[in-house]
């Protein structure tokens, strides 16, 4: 039975998407025979919500392709993990391999899309993710490897910081982990694209006006003709 | 069949030294060699520099020698997961240098295949590539990165045999093979042993004539990091 319209004001009040609703939206931009590799946080979400009528496999950098779901708990087994060191499982057609084979598959483009978390990015397409001088420093795993070689890059981020600082720029101001590599950014209030002169402006989060995102956007926003809402179905 | 067992840890472990370099396989705390790692803390080998894709978490795995500062030099990928590790980098007692993850693969199976060096797109145009060659290739800027050096090389596979041919299991793999050969002497602890002629040659992963060391360890916790599961429907 077709709902009635009372639900539209409350589609109206949507504005701004959570992890799930960026890594919905990601999931959309895998196509049908892709090799992916997700990052750690919101891109994990995406094998989520990949159409179930599409071959893909994910690829984890520590030395899996084929990765599945998480394990039913009491099946856990501390030798099958993740590169966020989470235990999976695999699926039929799975395979393992060195940390060395790993990256040939990385650094020989072999892998199809890379979709990976960022503090900042700027908007020649510079990321950085790996460290903040004198307070944080994790370090960059997998990271720069990943964005120096993929052929295609999605970031997946808020579009500001916990301060509500803007994390897309004009020029990264920490330390970068790789230059002029980024492709498509997907944030909380839109999905953008790295042109020639900044970052281009595709699709606004429902409900969020293209004010808005101008207002949190450092760098330079080019917005061209009606910007029509994602769709994340 | 020349044979490469020896009879426990300690014997595995003759000849090393202050002041060594180690490369220690293992991804987070999957795969690492625990038996090792235990016996340097043991012997009370200081000054180490290790070549290792993470630095293990507060109380197990590396964190131990970070624990009781036998750790001077580490070189990683990712260190994220120890507050210990943090604390010493950031106020200066260790000293840290950090390598994206494909690089440091790299590093080593080049120690292990014989190069000196080679060119890798990973880090060009961020600090990784400071003070080192770069040259384009086709269009496209790479670092000359150089092999590893190491003294020791300490390994865990999930089955060995007495001519030190290994199988490992699962993500356990990861950097596991690509240190074996890597260093002047490779020790490997596993959870099986068995007699030359029981592993099918065709099913190797790492043949003997990488492996100087063998022997079975004894009681392995293989601690999970992140223990993730599903529930059943």
């Amino acid at each position: 039975m077709r709902k009635e319209s009372n639900n539209e004001p409350y589609e109206k009040e949507i504005k701004m998407l959570d992890k799930n609703g960026i890594a919905k939206r990601i999931a959309k931009e895998v196509k049908d025979g892709y090799y992916v590799n997700l990052g750690i946080g919101i891109p994990t979400l995406v094998a989520n919500f990949v159409r179930d009528d599409i071959s893909v496999e994910f690829q984890s950098e520590n030395g899996v392709l084929g990765m599945g779901p998480f394990p039913f708990e009491g099946e856990e087994d501390a030798d099958i993990i993740n590169a966020g060191k989470q235990t999976i499982t695999t699926l039929p057609g799975a395979s393992f391999f060195d940390s060395a084979t790993s990256f040939s598959m990385i650094r020989g483009k072999h892998v199809d899309l890379t979709i990976l978390g960022a503090m900042e990015v700027a908007e020649n397409g510079d990321i950085a993710n790996w460290k903040i001088p004198g307070k944080m420093v994790k370090g960059m795993g997998g990271a720069m490897d990943l964005v120096s070689s993929a052929e295609d890059i999605i970031v997946a981020m808020m579009h500001t910081n916990r301060a509500g600082e803007s994390k897309l720029l004009k020029r990264c101001t920490l330390p970068l982990t790789g230059v002029k590599c980024v492709k498509k950014i997907v944030t909380n209030l839109a999905v953008l694209e790295i042109g020639p002169e900044g970052f281009i402006l595709l699709e606004r989060a429902p409900g969020v006006s293209v004010e808005e995102i101008k207002q949190a956007t450092e760098g330079t926003l080019i917005v061209s003709g009606d910007i029509p809402e994602m769709k994340l179905d | 069949m020349i044979r490469k067992t020896v009879s426990n840890v300690s014997e595995a472990l003759a000849g090393v030294q202050d002041g060594m370099t180690f490369m220690l396989g293992g991804f987070g705390l999957c795969g690492i060699p625990e038996k090792a790692i235990e016996e340097l803390v043991r012997l009370g080998i200081k000054d180490i520099t290790c070549i290792s894709n993470n630095a293990g978490v507060d109380d197990f795995g590396l964190g131990l020698l970070l624990q009781k500062r036998q750790i001077k030099k580490m070189i990683s990928s990712y260190v994220g997961e120890n507050d210990e590790f943090e604390r010493q980098m950031l106020s200066g007692e260790l000293e840290v240098e950090l390598t994206p993850q494909g690089t440091l693969a790299e590093k080593c199976r080049a120690a292990q295949g014989g190069f000196p060096a080679f060119f890798t797109p990973a880090g060009y145009g961020t600090e990784v590539a400071e003070g080192k060659e770069t040259r384009e290739f086709n269009g496209k800027m790479y670092v000359l990165e150089e092999a590893f050096k190491a003294d020791f090389s300490f390994v865990k596979a999930w089955k060995g045999d007495e001519a030190g041919n290994l199988i490992f299991k699962g993500t356990a793999r990861n950097f596991n093979p690509v240190m074996c050969g890597a260093a002047k002497i490779t020790v490997a602890e596993v959870e099986e042993l068995v007699p030359a002629g029981s592993l099918d040659p065709n099913q190797i992963h790492v043949p003997g004539i990488f492996v100087q060391r063998i022997f079975k360890g004894e009681g392995y916790e293989k601690r999970i990091e992140q223990r993730t599961v599903r529930k059943r429907n």
